[in-house]
């Protein structure tokens, strides 16, 4: 299988843990990403926070160049990339008046019909059966909390992946990878995200609410397939521990940290080593 | 004549004036505690025309853009892209209070970064973002806050001294000039 491929600043930034992680499995699993040519920012929070019309014309001048070298499917990994792509294709597909503008400006001409999807929905196409059946080194002592955040399911009218209030898509999956992961209240809870730099307290406060939920549920790791929510959860767990007065030392992994343990890929391959928290697995209590 | 709950609805493309005010968006909110004025109060203020004081409350620049709200609307209204409405007025007219400066610092910094990159580059936005905080009396502490992180990042490959550039690095400018212009 074959895939246009939007990295995004992020992954290739100080997320390129995430990066190296989504590659090494998706290759693992058999499936090519083809990284889109010169692509440019999204233009995440602050310029859907500053000004519309730069919101929808940087992340159009990325599918106008998926369109323009063929990729009729797109892997956006950060779901706040992926959400911006979405959501400019909505209003283009909305208002032909709109994409003549939009195409001026970015000086391509667009359409707005690329499938932009996510790294499970990836996951999902290779599918759950075949990834089962590819685990070499089950997960039995992993009980992870996923979490969702906010941006990969919601808003449901524009994302259209699983369930907004209750997603069990990546609980599937690492049940597929023989880990048991619990149930507990704070799956959809917003972490801050790029709250990180402009106001730290937020993000320490809603982070801290959310490992300690994973914890009171019995989790020994939480899974994100997200790079902010991966940075809150995991750079500033120290940071939340000091100003919260808590200890954690949860492992944060990303959903493709745990699919290439399972299938046998090593930690540095996986880019696991350079995660901040470096915890053994808490024993599970059954 | 225009009302401005039309502006608002315009902006956002929502329509406020459906909201019939039931609190499930405050409810839902992860930062409602530490706001000034509730989401639902701030969609009020649209529909009455009202948004002088939304756009001067330290609430808007709160928001975390979770899509709680909006996801939970039922009425449909986008409240989050309402609060994106009231932030880019509020810079607009020049309303943003002395305690949210710290934020729209940052996306300032954030902008101009991807104006002359066309990609992130962390390293740099971190310098301009304090150096834009530190000369607009923000907050002095901020300079050397991360700095105990960086070497850390470091050490794990996670800060790049050089970023990234785009090839095309004109065309992103135009694009940030024509966006900007038509405001």
């Amino acid at each position: 299988m074959q895939i246009g491929y939007y990295p995004g600043c992020a992954l290739h930034g100080s997320s390129n843990d995430y990066e190296m992680s989504v590659r090494a499995t998706l290759t693992a699993l058999g499936v090519q990403l083809k990284e889109l040519d010169d692509w440019i920012c999204c233009g995440a929070t602050a310029a859907h926070s500053i000004n519309k019309k730069l919101s929808m014309a940087l992340p159009a001048r990325n599918l106008a160049i998926a369109e323009r070298d063929g990729y009729s499917e797109m892997l956006a990994p950060c779901p706040m990339c992926s959400m911006e792509l979405l959501k400019t294709i909505k209003e283009l597909s909305d208002s032909p008046s709109l994409r003549r503008e939009i195409a001026e400006v970015i000086e391509l001409p667009i359409k707005g019909k690329t499938q932009v999807v996510n790294i499970i929905q990836v996951l999902q196409m290779v599918g759950v059966e075949r990834i089962r059946e590819a685990v070499k080194r089950p997960l039995s002592e992993f009980r992870p909390a996923c979490y969702y955040g906010c941006l990969l399911t919601r808003p449901a009218k524009i994302l259209k992946f699983d369930d907004p209030e209750q997603p069990d898509s990546m609980e599937e999956i690492v049940e597929a990878l023989g880990a048991k992961p619990v149930q507990w209240n704070y799956k959809t809870e917003c972490c801050g995200a790029g709250m990180t730099m402009a106001n730290e307290d937020t993000v320490i406060s809603l982070s801290h609410k959310i490992l300690s939920n994973a914890e009171a549920h019995g989790a020994n790791c939480v899974v994100v397939a997200c790079p902010m929510c991966h940075v809150n959860l995991d750079m500033k767990q120290r940071d939340i521990e000091r100003r919260q007065g808590a200890r954690h030392r949860l492992m944060v992994y990303y959903i493709s940290d745990l699919i290439g343990l399972a299938l046998g890929l090593g930690e540095h391959e996986l880019g696991i080593d350079r995660h901040f928290v470096s915890a053994p697995l808490a024993a599970v209590k059954e | 004549m225009e009302t401005t709950a039309n502006l608002i609805s315009e902006m956002a493309h929502t329509a406020v004036e459906d909201c019939y005010q039931c609190g499930k968006c405050t409810a839902g909110c992860p930062m409602a505690d530490v706001m000034d004025l509730m989401p639902n109060q701030i969609v009020r203020l649209a529909q009455l025309g009202e948004e002088g004081r939304a756009v001067a409350c330290g609430a808007i620049w709160l928001c975390v853009s979770c899509q709680t709200c909006t996801q939970r609307c039922p009425k449909s209204v986008d409240i989050a892209a309402v609060m994106d409405a009231m932030r880019q007025l509020s810079l607009e007219r020049g309303t943003a209070s002395e305690s949210v400066k710290r934020t729209v610092a940052f996306q300032r910094a954030f902008l101009d970064n991807i104006r002359r990159n066309g990609r992130l580059n962390e390293l740099e936005l971190v310098g301009q973002y304090k150096t834009m905080a530190f000369l607009g009396d923000v907050s002095v502490p901020l300079l050397f806050k991360d700095a105990l992180l960086a070497p850390k990042m470091m050490q794990r490959g996670k800060l790049h001294l050089i970023g990234e550039k785009v090839k095309d690095r004109a065309v992103v400018r135009r694009i940030f000039d024509r966006c900007m212009r038509q405001e």
